[in-house]
């Protein structure tokens, strides 16, 4: 197998690498739309579709056949061209995001297939595919010509301006922690000891402090990135109808509504290649098991073999645990208002991942200087330093306001209700 | 004709006829997302030249994070179709013409008189582009160059919002 890849042209290998890419994606969407809507179901005490198919697993597809035979209408005062460019814009992205995205490891019959390029600058190319998915919207949002389809698009590319810098930064930390932009460099840096002297188990980059503090900020920037709840402002249902969607029909839907879920699916996988080791399964190393419990070391190469071969599957397992946190969030989480969400992009995460980026810097230095004790002393008191600075900074800064000492409302004159737990407040 | 310079032509072609269209098409809308893919080309001609950062760069802060905001500027004031241009009998078409015309000769001049008549094949060293060779060549032969471009760049944001903020009353 392996050899009558490599003998095959550099083109037609690299066709492969994109078919093996891109038909699962499009075979997973649909089974995306359905476990969000029977999740969803069951998280708000719903019975969802359950009637086309068991479990209503053939749902999507009945969907998809309505979507592709209904009519398409297009309004008179759009711009037609670009309306009808709009959503292969929004499409692009969803799936050329995946370029640099390895779902394999790097050596042996899976390092020929995957991933599709693996170049020096992998993660900036992620960064740069995803900063280009705003086009979809912004410029459909424009070209529908329709006031409603404008706010959301404006809306869009605000909000992913003001999130990509957190997401970029957060993703410098890791960068850095790895030594490399190459996603399969920093797959393979997690494999190693854990916090550099723990041998038995993997350096999954969400195990460590930093990592963890930049999982955090990178997921919901992500969140904002794919316009979801509780971010989902662009195509907030009851202040803007659908928001840049709400003039498109049919098929052209359909492939918005497709592009949304391939990037969300994608983005698991981005994260799980960031955060969570990749393609491997456990955070195990079975080597160094075996090496330290001799009598173990059958099984551990035999678990070492399922690791591999499985690859595949465990890393389509970690992209579905995103996509269900996706889900869960957005079964759990209002809708922020427009000035929370500037304020928590540019306020809050900004700030956090800039801090978390120095942090890392002076954990590295130290670690080379002193090794993973004197690394983790100094990043401790690093961020110690960054606590004490803040909480001096949010005193000096505290604002006058009286502080509301009851939050009743005089109903009549002189009169407060009482109630059951609320003691009342004197004047 | 080699695989490289049919790569060539394709990526400069579009990128030629995006720029003029940049200028000719009414929309400014359409204008700035023919920009967009002029933008977009480059970096792959920065790809096919072996500098896979810098054409990266291109797209992630032209295309992905300024063209995004010139859009939403021109969304925010609704910009309408412009004729103006157009219906003006000044000189300034004619000048920009010949301004135009002589300042690709000047470059082109440059480019194809020190090749000599066969041309060069151009070839880049291994990792000539890479983040690596970029980021060394920054941080050691440029150092000063750099940091006073961040300096600069940091003056700049600091200008932004002083320029941005609100006036305080008293």
């Amino acid at each position: 197998m392996a050899d009558w890849i490599q003998g095959l042209h550099p083109a037609l290998q690299a066709t492969i690498r994109v078919l093996l890419f891109v038909v699962p994606i499009l075979l997973i969407v649909p089974a995306l739309i359905w476990w969000e809507r029977r999740l969803l179901s069951w998280m708000q005490d719903r019975i969802g579709p359950n009637r086309v198919g068991p479990f209503g697993l053939l749902q999507p597809i009945a969907d998809g056949v309505k979507l592709f035979f209904k009519e398409d209408i297009t309004p008179a005062g759009v711009d037609r061209k670009i309306y009808f460019i709009a959503p292969a814009l929004a499409l692009f992205p969803a799936f050329a995001i995946g370029g640099t995205l390895p779902w394999g490891p790097d050596y042996g019959l899976y390092g020929l297939l995957t991933p599709i390029a693996n170049v020096d600058i992998g993660i900036l190319y992620i960064l740069a595919i995803s900063s280009l998915g705003a086009y979809g919207v912004v410029v459909s949002g424009y070209a529908s010509n329709n006031k409603y389809s404008l706010m959301g698009g404006l809306r869009a590319s605000a909000q992913l301006i003001s999130y990509e810098l957190g997401m970029g930064v957060s993703i410098a930390a890791i960068v850095m922690a790895a030594g490399s932009l190459r996603l399969t460099d920093i797959v393979n840096e997690q494999a190693k000891a854990l916090w550099g002297f723990v041998p038995w188990l993997q350096n999954w980059f969400i195990f460590t402090p930093f990592g963890f503090l930049a999982a955090v900020v990178f997921i919901i920037c992500v969140i904002a990135e794919t316009n979801r709840a509780p971010f989902d402002l662009p195509e907030a249902e009851n202040e803007l109808i659908a928001g840049y969607h709400t003039e498109y029909s049919s098929m052209k839907f359909a492939v918005f509504f497709m592009g949304e879920y391939a990037v969300m699916f994608l983005f698991g996988g981005v994260f799980a290649a960031l955060f969570l080791g990749g393609y491997n399964l456990l955070p195990l190393n079975y080597m160094a098991i075996g090496e330290s419990v001799p009598a173990l070391k059958g099984l551990m190469g035999a678990l070492e073999g399922i690791n591999y071969w499985g690859a595949p599957l465990w890393f389509l397992l970690k992209c579905a645990l995103g996509i269900t946190f996706f889900i869960w969030l957005r079964a759990t989480l209002p809708r922020l208002r427009y000035d929370q969400l500037m304020s928590l992009g540019w306020k809050t995460l900004l700030p956090v991942a800039v801090a978390n980026f120095i942090v890392v810097a002076i954990w590295i230095m130290c670690t080379r200087l002193y090794g993973p004790a004197g690394g983790f002393a100094a990043g401790g008191a690093a961020i110690l330093l960054l606590v004490v600075l803040y909480l001096n900074w949010m005193n000096a800064n505290k604002k006058n306001f009286p502080a509301l000492s009851s939050r009743e409302i005089e109903l009549v004159s002189g009169q407060v209700p009482e109630r059951r737990g609320i003691k009342m407040v004197d004047g | 004709m080699t695989s490289a310079q049919i790569t060539f032509l394709i990526l400069a072609g579009i990128a030629a006829i995006s720029a003029i269209g940049v200028v000719a098409l009414n929309s400014p809308v359409r204008s700035a997302l023919v920009l967009v893919v002029n933008f977009f080309v480059l970096a792959f001609l920065y790809f096919s030249l072996g500098a896979q950062l810098l054409g990266i760069t291109q797209i992630l802060v032209y295309a992905g994070a300024i063209m995004v905001l010139f859009l939403f500027v021109i969304m925010l004031l609704n910009l309408g179709n412009t004729n103006s241009a157009i219906q003006k009998k000044d000189g300034k078409p004619l000048i920009g013409i010949i301004c135009g015309i002589g300042l690709f000769g000047l470059i082109a001049s440059q480019i194809i008189l020190p090749m000599g008549p066969r041309g060069q094949t151009a070839g880049a060293a291994p990792g000539y582009g890479s983040p690596q060779a970029v980021g060394y060549t920054l941080f050691t032969n440029y150092a000063w160059a750099f940091e006073i471009t961040s300096i600069l760049l940091l003056v700049g944001i600091v200008g932004s919002i002083l320029l941005a903020k609100r006036r305080l009353k008293s």
